[in-house]
């Protein structure tokens, strides 16, 4: 018989520690989960999901339970670190300096910079989620060359569905899975809601839900989809097209949600020669709702044979047909020209481009058309709208979709991801149970009231922006260019290359910066990017900018300062580094005037407080902002006095208002003298401990009446706009049609008085702006031999990594210690390359070798790998020889930021025509293997880069981390 | 009698990694670590861990399935790994079924791993011992714990819920439940070795869409007129 | 599986010792029965204290598998259900016999017990000698039952491995003794050799019988079962770690196919061929020493391929890296 055992199970390892347990968000990725940290003697011992947490609701995930190996990682810079002198950049050569000395060298060289051409001073920020911050400081700082990582991310989401239906997928609305019953998830393979994604997909399911997964490859959460649809990138657009027109053919759209809530029924004008040919009739005696934003359209009242005003009482619009105004105008409703634009669009049109059969395509449109229809959901919730109808019920069709960067990161996205908004349209899912839903401050205006910058003479010394440095442009007078048309923000966004880029371009900002063009810039400030290496498209070359210079022996770009909490790829090329905390360290917010974590049934914002003390020297790149922008005497940082306003962070926060006395702040929990107030309300002084007690979030929930239908709900329209989420209280009407593109469209045809494009412009924006969804191939595609480069190559997000910045992570990293380009087993035994055997993989671009992996799961015109696994020897403090150097490759440098020059030696960004949006998915590849004797090494490689200055030494051979015992 | 075990959903597990590095974290500074990594911030790091989430294809393009599969100790009741242990540390309790290495009797033989058909232990090499799932046995019964947090640290993590905990002699319970009414199953049943933790299967839901079921009498073309003429809809005679 | 050096030389060095006390006994038997001259007690007894020798050193070498040889005393503690257990038990009684046994020839102190009905005298050495062969059995049963009770380890799962093991520690044994009584001037050389050659004749189709069976095995797990699903073609993408595991060393001999090609052929040259051939040749000390130099480095290689071919069901989740 087996003894008693000597160790106790049980029993607590260390019964004397002390512990304790403290709340705060996670950041090991921008899902922003809450957390709950406990320590074992300020060690921290477990990190779980805080079980009382809107977003999570207690659960975690792989990188959230690896934040340990994050906080004590040896990668961590712990000290402001100046270029050696003497030393080459990129060298990585470093002396400790102080934060006092780095704060003199940034003043001195901000406020010339300020005082006499503040666009020279460019502030791009990657993976952050303060940017109600960081643009505030840039606005105040007067630069217009301010963006975050959007450009490059998925703005074409947030852009093509904002301009379709006033909110979109990303952190701004999503599928309700609670209630759907057919799910379409389309080119998604982690997403920004990583943790609530997977937990309602779980739910999803197992209530018997129907998932179908579109998309290339089959991975992840395509893996449990019920079905698998795997698609040719960049073709979407193709198949919703045909599926919209199946649902248009069949009769399956939802034809009274098209009538009073979207734009379909209302007249255009048809007419030819007019200057407001394609834009909507504005009726001279119809209510304008919002002079602003006048609402004064017609419908052809089809039970009277005549033009009305929209939403007329008794009225009922045609949705197709021509009909001629009472003035001679030939009209027609929206709803007709988009039954024109898709009458091609047959399936089979669209399986010669998408791959996907006809009969597939014609089933999955009966899917939805039938559940949407016969599958209604009816709650018993009164509800008015705007127009003035009650309803006594909340009606929904449950079908849901979700889409991602498979869609967004394509060139053509835009146009595809509006085609999925008006497909979502007219299944009548918007904002209703079961369908699409959105999360506060959406929605918003379409296009949201947010303008940039008109102009050189919005930019000006010692003056702040005029105009937020980023926007949603309404028409193409809202473009920010000189009198030429030519850009004036250095990546171009807001210009006529990309006019939509409410994101910026942040993948264009060095190598416009290294050309000059549209100007050299003197201090390139980079905060939480890794633009010398996985942001970065084209990345060999980006590298060779950031250490070029001109004649004179000067730098290209004169003065880079990086802001990281770890020593990345980029780190290296930078002449001062400012040693960001951890999230574990520091305050922050999760604000509702940027992007906060918000739910569908009301706003939600939160906080970070930190649970640790800063580590070394670090220093949170918030407390440096608001000490810099006190130094430069920013205005809104500076009292009348002249005198500094805020002592640091945590008292700006509270204190600042979006406007004096509004009331309105970066916090809506706990406002007012006393924390009496919701949304709005005076500065609290006790918000923070306010915050902290509650388990540092705020959910402000919605009654039940204003939780749908949030475009057209009177009360909660209302309520926004108190709420101060949205200026006005008008109706957000759907835009099947968008007038707006066609202002774009009118005004490269010459129609349109007011800013023009350049000539060697308006064939480009004539095409793409087209005020109706449509596909057309990637831009790309036009400048590739697709004989030579037959293969699409795209990345995915590994759910266990997050982005460039885990691999110091020693948990994640053994996950994901390497990457294989995943090929599908015949497409690489055609090629003969063997299963995990070395390969070649090349663009007109640039090559790459790496390891082969077959799979059948992934469609056989395509090759994928996990994105940024590989990296540059020695950096995050690996050894040079670790195997994310060695085996690990990165996409990237197969990718250009940049189309080849046009006929007139011009240079467009790789990117969405109307976005900016960076089209990382469009490369078109060929793949050979390796031949015998080459090395079995990664291609390209770098030189190891060694530890700088304050780093603690990477413990070698082994790690045997236990909470408390202080001796890790 | 007791039997605890996790009830694994392959329905919808989605193979992030969450039970793995969550079960590290938990383990690493419990009563059953540290859990050692070998070569943490060198070439082939590696270390031990009580989890792991696999990948597997079946079948061929297009028709394929990837199937995520996560895989720890299955706390078997039959336990080959028991009896062969020559200084009794590999032991299944009594009480609650849970296998269990007493670190301080085992002399690192290994021979439970050459027992285990299914490789669930891993052998620490900084600390010379066995390791394996503890099914977090230093959790789920804390009383200065919520009833709801007594459960072991990866079924708490696991986003999606495709984790289960509980005793499968109860046939009351919600895994019993799971097993009983979604086909779970055993690993290796051939092996004898009773496996207390199950697989739930993957389910598939289709909609089958009935050609006469496209239109119905409310059909807006009714209103809108046939967009393209050769979906006119049936007539209201052939829809009765 | 993974070989592991300290137990392809515990097994092998406690087989030749083993072997080596059974031959010295087995000689002694045959004098007991007046078929063999009785042999001087320095010759029983200092052959005992060879075996004894390779006893120690094989015991040594087991401790270098362990991860706390401090705690070995605990793996007595199991003897009723663990084979590992039996034999940590069984081999320090039985080293414990052998030198008694050795003892009692060295001090000569041999207390007649009984007479045989058919005049044979029944002295302690004798007595301890029988204990002795009986112990030298089970241990061979224990050591081999360590391999063979793994039910789904299909390779050692037979009664074969016991007799291999035996028949195998028996031949490297008699062949040592072989060279023991030419090096020490007896003339029992060619007894030994006579029964050398016997064993390793039987070792030989004992263990070609265990490679014939073994390369029919079909495994009884699979893919399928492992996982659990039924389907004919299921691939691993990802094993869950990409810097290895335990699972990826200890269960892999991490050699190429060719590797194991040759190692067959060269162990059993080495451990059959060349002995026989040379244990039918001459029984001089040079060619009997050669004779089981040449056996005990096949029985190395034989006892490396023993481990490497097992096929551990938890490799199937161990195939591919992603
Ligand atoms: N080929 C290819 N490339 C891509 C993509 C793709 O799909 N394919 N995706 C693109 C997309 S969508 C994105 S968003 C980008 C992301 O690219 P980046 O924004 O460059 O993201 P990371 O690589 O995570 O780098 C961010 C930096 O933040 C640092 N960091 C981490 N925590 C902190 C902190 O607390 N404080 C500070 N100051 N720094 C911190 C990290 O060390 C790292 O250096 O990549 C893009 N690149
Ligand atoms: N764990 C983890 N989570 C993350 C991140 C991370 O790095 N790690 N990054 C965060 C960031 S910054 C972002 S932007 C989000 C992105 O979240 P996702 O949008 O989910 O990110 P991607 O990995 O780019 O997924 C793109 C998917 O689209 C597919 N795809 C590519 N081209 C096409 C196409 O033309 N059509 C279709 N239908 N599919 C296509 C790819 O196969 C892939 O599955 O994830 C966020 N969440
Ligand atoms: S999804 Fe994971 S990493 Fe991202 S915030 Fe949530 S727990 Fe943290
Ligand atoms: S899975 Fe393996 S280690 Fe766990 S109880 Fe069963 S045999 Fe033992
Ligand atoms: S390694 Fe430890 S637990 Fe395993 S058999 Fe040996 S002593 Fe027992
Ligand atoms: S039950 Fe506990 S020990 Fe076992 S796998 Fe889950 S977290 Fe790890
Ligand atoms: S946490 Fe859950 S979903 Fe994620 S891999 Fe583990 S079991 Fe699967
Ligand atoms: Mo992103």
């Amino acid at each position: 018989m087996p003894s008693a055992p000597l160790h106790d199970p049980a029993a607590s390892p260390l019964p004397d520690a002390k512990t304790e347990i403290k709340t705060t968000t996670c950041y090991m990725c921008a899902c922003r989960c809450g957390i709950r940290v406990h320590l074992r003697d300020g060690e921290v011992r477990y990190i779980e999901g805080n079980p009382d947490h809107p977003l999570n609701q207690g659960v975690i995930c792989a990188k959230g339970g690896s934040g340990i190996m994050k906080q004590y990682s040896p990668a961590r810079l712990t000290q402001p670190l100046r270029r050696k002198p003497g030393s080459e950049r990129g060298a990585n050569e470093f002396e400790a300096i102080s934060w006092e000395e780095t704060f003199a060298i940034l003043e001195k060289r901000l406020s010339h910079l300020r005082a006499t051409d503040p666009k020279k001073f460019a502030l791009f920020t990657g993976r952050d989620q303060m940017q109600a911050l960081t643009g505030l400081f840039a606005r105040q700082f007067g630069t217009p060359n301010y963006a975050a990582h959007g450009g490059f991310c998925s703005v074409n989401m947030a852009a093509g569905m904002i301009y379709t239906i006033g909110g979109s997928f990303w952190e701004f609305g999503g599928p309700d899975l609670e209630r759907a019953r057919l799910f379409f998830m389309i080119g998604t393979a982690e997403d920004h809601h990583s943790n609530p994604l997977k937990k309602s997909l779980g739910e999803f399911k197992r209530n018997g839900g129907r998932f179908v997964a579109i998309n290339p490859v089959r991975s992840g959460y395509a893996a449990i989809a019920d079905e698998w649809i795997p698609i040719k990138p960049g073709t979407d657009g193709a198949l919703i097209l045909a599926i919209i027109r199946e649902i248009i053919a069949l009769g399956l759209y939802d034809r009274d949600f098209l009538t009073r809530y979207t734009n379909a029924g209302q007249l255009l004008n048809q007419n030819q020669d007019s200057k407001d040919f394609g834009m909507f009739l504005r009726n001279p005696d119809g209510e304008k709702i919002n002079p602003l934003r006048p609402q004064n359209f017609y419908w052809w009242d089809r039970l009277t044979g005549q033009p009305v005003s929209d939403h007329a009482q008794y009225a009922d619009p045609a949705l197709l047909g021509s009909f001629t105004m009472p003035d001679g105008t030939t009209t027609k409703p929206a709803f007709q020209l988009l039954k024109e634009r898709v009458a091609e669009c047959t399936p089979e049109w669209a399986e010669q481009i998408t791959g996907i059969p006809a009969d597939t395509i014609k089933r999955i449109a009966h899917e939805m058309g039938i559940t949407a229809r016969d599958y209604r959901i009816e709650l018993p919730i009164p509800w008015t709208d705007v127009w003035g109808e009650e309803h006594e019920t909340v009606i929904g069709n449950p079908v849901a979709f979700h889409a991602m960067r498979g869609l967004a990161a394509h060139s053509n996205g835009f146009q595809s991801i509006r085609s999925l908004a008006v497909l979502m349209s007219l299944l009548g899912t918007i904002d209703r149970p079961g369908g699409f839903r959105h999360k506060a401050p959406y929605p918003r205006a379409i296009p949201p009231n947010a303008r940039p910058p008109k102009g050189p003479q919005d930019v000006q010394p010692n003056t702040p922006l005029h105009g937020a440095p980023l926007g949603w442009p309404e028409n193409p007078d809202d473009l920010f260019v000189d009198a030429d048309g030519q850009p004036v923000r250095l990546d171009k966004g807001f210009s006529w290359e990309h006019p939509l880029s409410a994101h910026g371009l942040m993948h264009n900002a060095i190598t416009n910066a290294w050309r000059g063009d549209p100007y050299p810039i003197d201090t390139l400030l980079l905060f939480m990017a890794n633009m010398a290496w996985n942001s970065s498209m084209n990345t060999t070359e980006v590298r060779k900018m950031l250490t070029d210079k001109n004649a004179d022996g000067e730098y290209k770009i004169p003065f880079i300062v990086v802001c990281d909490a770890f020593q990345s790829e980029t780190t290296a090329f930078a002449d001062l580094i400012l040693p960001d905390t951890t999230y574990l360290e520091r305050h922050d917010c999760m604000s509702m005037l940027d992007r906060p974590i918000s739910e569908y049934d009301g706003p939600v914002d939160s906080v970070r407080v930190p649970v640790l003390p800063p580590t070394g020297e670090c220093k949170p790149f918030q407390e440096v902002l608001i000490e810099l922008a006190s130094r430069l005497k920013l205005p809104a940082f500076t009292t009348a006095e002249g005198a500094r306003k805020f002592k640091g962070y945590t008292d700006f926060v509270i204190n600042y208002e979006t406007a004096p006395g509004s009331g309105i702040g970066f916090l809506t929990g706990w406002r007012g003298k006393d924390g009496e107030n919701a949304m709005r309300g005076e500065p609290n002084p006790k918000q923070w401990e306010m915050y902290e007690k509650n388990g540092c979030f705020h959910h402000y929930h919605l009654a039940p009446s204003m939780q749908y239908m949030r475009n057209w709900n009177k009360e909660y329209l209302d309520w926004a706009q108190h709420a101060g989420m949205r200026r006005d209280n008008d109706p957000i009407v759907i835009h099947l049609y968008s007038e707006i593109l066609q202002s774009f469209r009118l005004a490269a045809e010459g129609k349109r008085p007011g800013k023009q494009p350049p000539d060697e412009l308006r064939e480009r924006v004539k095409t793409y702006f087209d005020p109706l969804p449509f596909w057309h191939a990637p831009l790309e595609d036009a400048q590739s031999d697709l004989d030579k480069y037959p293969l699409n190559a795209v990345t995915q997000r590994p759910m266990a990594m997050y982005h460039s910045w885990d691999t110091q992570n020693t948990w994640l990293r053994q996950i994901h210690t390497y990457n294989y380009l995943y090929v599908n087993a015949r497409t690489a035994a055609d090629a003969g390359i063997a299963d995990g055997g070395w390969m070649w993989v090349e663009s007109q671009w640039g090559k790459v070798r790496c390891l082969c992996r077959y799979s059948e799961s992934v469609e056989p015109g395509t090759v994928w790998t996990w994105n940024a696994i590989g990296k540059a020897s020695g950096a995050w403090n690996l050894t040079g020889d670790a195997n994310e150097s060695q085996q690990g490759f990165l996409l990237n440098h197969l990718i250009s930021e940049e189309l080849r020059a046009n006929a007139a030696g011009k240079r467009h960004s790789n990117s969405d025509p109307i976005t900016g949006q960076a089209a990382w998915y469009d490369v078109r590849v060929r793949i050979y293997p390796a031949e015998a004797g080459e090395a079995e090494q990664t291609f390209p490689q770098f030189e190891t880069m060694q530890p700088v200055p304050g780093m603690k030494q990477r413990p070698t051979g082994w790690l045997a981390w236990f909470a408390g015992k202080r001796e890790n | 009698m007791t039997q605890l075990a996790l009830v694994i959903d392959l329905n919808v597990c989605v193979g992030c990694h969450a039970c793995v590095t969550n079960c590290k974290q938990w383990n690493t500074s419990g009563s059953a670590g540290p859990l050692t990594d070998l070569n943490p911030y060198e070439a082939y790091p590696n270390g031990t861990f009580f989890n792991r989430v696999q990948t597997f294809e079946v079948g061929c393009y297009p028709q394929t399935e990837t199937v995520h599969f996560p895989k720890s100790c299955l706390h078997c009741e039959d336990p080959p790994c028991v009896p062969v242990c020559p200084t009794g540390a590999s032991y299944k309790r009594k009480e609650d079924g849970i296998v269990l290495v007493d670190y301080d009797k085992c002399i690192g033989c290994k021979y439970c791993t050459w027992a285990c058909p299914y490789g669930m232990r891993e052998f620490d090499e900084e600390r010379k011992v066995m390791t394996k799932c503890t099914l977090c046995v230093d959790r789920i019964y804390d009383e200065t714990k919520p009833e709801a947090e007594r459960k072991p640290s990866c079924v708490l993590a696991c986003p999606p819920g495709a984790r289960l905990f509980g005793d499968v002699h109860d046939p009351e319970s919600a895994v019993s439940v799971a097993i009983r009414e979604r086909g779970g199953y055993t690993l290796m049943p051939e092996q004898g070795t009773n496996p207390a933790n199950h697989y739930l299967p993957r389910r598939k839901t289709t909609l089958a869409v009935h050609k006469d079921e496209l239109y119905r009498s409310g059909n807006p073309h009714k209103i809108d007129g046939a967009p393209f003429d050769q979906n006119l809809p049936p007539a209201d005679e052939e829809l009765n | 599986m993974k070989p592991a050096f300290s137990v392809i030389f515990l097994t092998t060095l406690i087989g030749a010792g083993q072997g080596l006390f059974l031959a010295l006994f087995t000689q002694q038997s045959y004098a007991v029965f007046g078929l063999l001259p009785l042999q001087e007690d320095a010759f029983y007894g200092f052959g005992s204290l060879l075996a004894l020798l390779l006893l120690i050193a094989g015991l040594a070498a087991s401790f270098f598998h362990l991860g706390h040889p401090e705690r070995a005393w605990r793996a007595a503690a199991q003897w009723r259900t663990s084979w590992l257990s039996r034999e940590v038990i069984a081999l320090p009684a039985f080293m414990g016999i052998v030198f008694l046994y050795g003892m009692a020839h060295l001090l000569a102190y041999r207390p007649l017990f009984v007479i045989l009905p058919g005049g044979q005298p029944i002295d302690l050495s004798v007595v301890l000698g029988s204990i002795g062969t009986l112990l030298a059995f089970a241990l061979f049963a224990c050591t081999a039952m360590i391999y063979a009770c793994l039910r789904f380890l299909r390779e050692w799962h037979t009664p074969l491995t016991i007799v291999n093991f035996i028949l195998l520690g028996s031949a490297s044994g008699f062949t040592l003794a072989a060279l023991y009584a030419a090096l020490a001037g007896s003339d029992q050389a060619g007894f030994f050799a006579g029964w050398a050659f016997i064993i390793t004749l039987l070792g030989l189709l004992n263990r070609s019988a265990t490679l014939w069976r073994n390369a029919r095995l079909r495994p009884t797990s699979t893919l399928q079962t492992a996982i659990g699903i039924k389907h004919p073609r299921i691939a691993q993408k990802s094993q869950g770690a990409m810097g290895g595991s335990f699972n990826t060393r200890e269960f892999f001999h991490g050699k190429s196919a060719s590797f194991i090609r040759t190692i067959k052929p060269a162990f059993l040259a080495l451990t059959f061929g060349a002995p026989l051939l040379l244990l039918a040749l001459s029984h001089s000390a040079a060619l009997l020493g050669a004779a089981f130099l040449l056996q005990y480095a096949g029985l190395l290689a034989e006892r490396w391929f023993f481990f490497a071919e097992a096929n551990h069901p938890q490799n199937l989740y161990y195939q591919t890296i992603g």
